[in-house]
């Protein structure tokens, strides 16, 4: 039970022209080591909700508690939870400010007031554990592509050494191959590791091949919450919030409308290529 | 966190004061600028109040983010009214060891706080009621004789609104920066003053690059769709008088005579 929301609300601007509900009692809680799909369409609540969970924002009505711990109680160390929870924001290159990618990567862990060497040696696990070559180590990482910043900026969170990651949409803008490598990176922390990890995402296809749990937020509340298979046969509906299954759950679909017996929780293509070949011979 | 800045926020209600013509609004806060200069005696402000109190109603933005705007000249406002108060010559009221309260010294404080207040609510008023975008467009026109002395008014009011139109997103960006650096153990708030400076590096880098890519990509995006400034260059939506803006100039004609007669008379 490391993380737990309850009745979360978030109300912008109460009390003025600009009030708008952001989030409208959402409760889940997220057991350790699991991970979780979130999607939603833009403004549907998911970046608020994920700010929650490390207490940059305070909810207006409600509770989160990180093992059974209530987060804005009195005397809660609030950065300790942040080196616990970490998140990695949408486009974290912006946020690189040192002068070359170690000291950037260092930064973290210097702020929980670790003795220089432990720093040190976070910084590199962590340099190591996005795939970023040494050679880029002590350059300026203005000076590195889209995807090696990224990186970066990732590592910039991993040194805290958290439990939980969160990442907000960490492949937008990428092309399809360094989407593929910080995703299956993702991936391995979570197995390697045993990280819990809560991604946001836009990619159905994505989101079907790693998680283990997807939570659908619309218009601030969460409306689906289950294994990917179990979601993605309310497409129909998916489709109403302006999002979608993956492609193949609709091909599957089409199949079986056909006459074709295949399972209709088929979410990623390896699966299918499967189904229909046993079908094939069968 | 850093959201409450008033200065140049559009309050969007639908109401007479949002549908006028720019420069009218200007033209107005102008006058009343003027008549509170003007105004030294008590009828002459009930006539100010009158006509504020009367744009307030109007605009129908509420009443608090008005006077938020005056948070920001408090310190001022506490400045000009006690060296009014304590330091004007005259018939003497209250005697405090060496600080003495004048009748006039009284009158010229009221005046002088009332005088502050007005001008911000006023200004406000204009701020709250106009995008920046139509006010940088009712500047330009009004303005526009300036170009017969090679006064560059087009690209001054085009910088204006650019730099008027990213305030809002330095703002958001800032915010976004901060809690970035936040979930990295960033702490913006304690220790002391060099401490606070040096913390302030992990903010302000990013700021400023995201400020100089957004800028470029700006000009970019300007270039692509071949802007070259303002000769030539028509208007999608060209500002026209109604016939509510005539009607306040009719009012503000009054309401000015109202002032200066008040000046002349008593």
């Amino acid at each position: 039970m490391a993380i737990k929301a309850e009745h979360l609300t978030y109300v912008y601007g109460q009390g003025t022209a600009f009030e708008q509900y952001a989030l409208k009692d959402v409760n889940f809680e997220i057991p350790d080591g699991q991970f979780v799909g979130l999607i939603g369409h833009t403004g549907s609540g998911k970046s608020t909700l994920i700010q929650h969970l490390n207490g940059l924002i305070k909810p207006t009505e409600g509770t989160v508690y990180y093992d059974g711990e209530d987060i804005h109680k009195e005397g809660y160390n609030l950065r300790e939870l942040r080196s616990k929870v970490g998140l990695v924001f949408q486009y974290p290159e912006h946020q690189l400010f040192e002068i070359d990618v170690f000291s950037d990567v260092c930064f973290g862990p210097r702020n929980l007031g670790l003795e220089k060497e432990e720093v040190e040696k976070r910084a590199r696990l962590a340099l190591e554990q996005v795939g970023l070559d040494k050679k880029y180590w002590e350059q300026s990482p203005f000076e590195l592509s889209g995807g090696q910043k990224r990186r970066a900026a990732i590592a910039g969170v991993l040194a805290m050494d958290p439990k939980v990651l969160i990442l907000d949409e960490p492949t937008a803008g990428l092309d399809p191959r360094g989407r593929d490598e910080i995703l299956e990176e993702i991936s391995q922390l979570h197995r390697k590791r045993g990280m819990s990890i809560i991604l946001v995402s836009h990619s159905m296809e994505d989101i079907a091949r790693y998680a283990d749990r997807l939570m659908v937020m619309n218009h601030g509340e969460k409306v689906f919450d289950g294994p990917p298979r179990e979601v993605f046969r309310h497409y129909r509906e998916l489709e109403a919030m302006g999002l979608a299954a993956p492609q193949v759950t609709y091909i599957v679909h089409g199949l079986r409308e056909r006459g074709v017996p295949i399972d209709q929780d088929i979410t990623t293509v390896e699966e299918a290529r499967e189904a229909i070949v046993k079908l094939l011979k069968g | 966190m850093i959201r409450d800045i008033t200065l140049g926020q559009y309050y969007p209600v639908d109401s007479v004061l949002h549908r006028m013509d720019p420069r009218t609004k200007l033209f107005g806060t102008m006058v009343f600028i003027i008549s509170l200069f003007l105004a030294d005696h008590i009828v002459a402000y009930a006539i100010a109040t009158v006509f504020l109190a009367s744009a307030i109603a109007i605009s129908r933005v509420p009443f608090k983010f008005m006077v938020r705007g005056l948070r920001a000249v408090v310190f001022l406002l506490l400045i000009s009214v006690s060296f009014n108060l304590f330091l004007t010559d005259g018939e003497v009221l209250v005697r405090l060891g060496f600080l003495k309260i004048t009748r006039e010294g009284l009158r010229m404080s009221c005046f002088m706080g009332l005088r502050l207040i007005y001008l911000v609510v006023g200004s406000s008023i204009m701020t709250l009621t106009t995008t920046p975008n139509q006010l940088t467009d009712g500047m330009e026109k009004s303005l526009g004789f300036l170009k017969a002395v090679r006064v560059p008014v087009h690209e001054i009011s085009m910088m204006m609104s650019i730099a008027l139109r990213f305030i809002p997103i330095l703002v958001e960006e800032t915010d976004k920066i901060m809690k970035a650096q936040m979930a990295r153990g960033a702490d913006f708030e304690s220790g002391n003053l060099i401490q606070k400076a040096k913390s302030m590096v992990p903010l302000l880098v990013p700021l400023f690059i995201s400020a100089f890519r957004r800028a470029t990509d700006l000009a970019m995006a300007m270039e692509a769709r071949c802007y070259r400034g303002g000769e030539g260059r028509t208007r999608m939506k060209p500002l026209r008088y109604s016939r509510r803006d005539y009607g306040a100039y009719v009012v503000y004609g009054i309401y000015l005579a109202a002032i200066i007669a008040v000046r002349a008379a008593l």
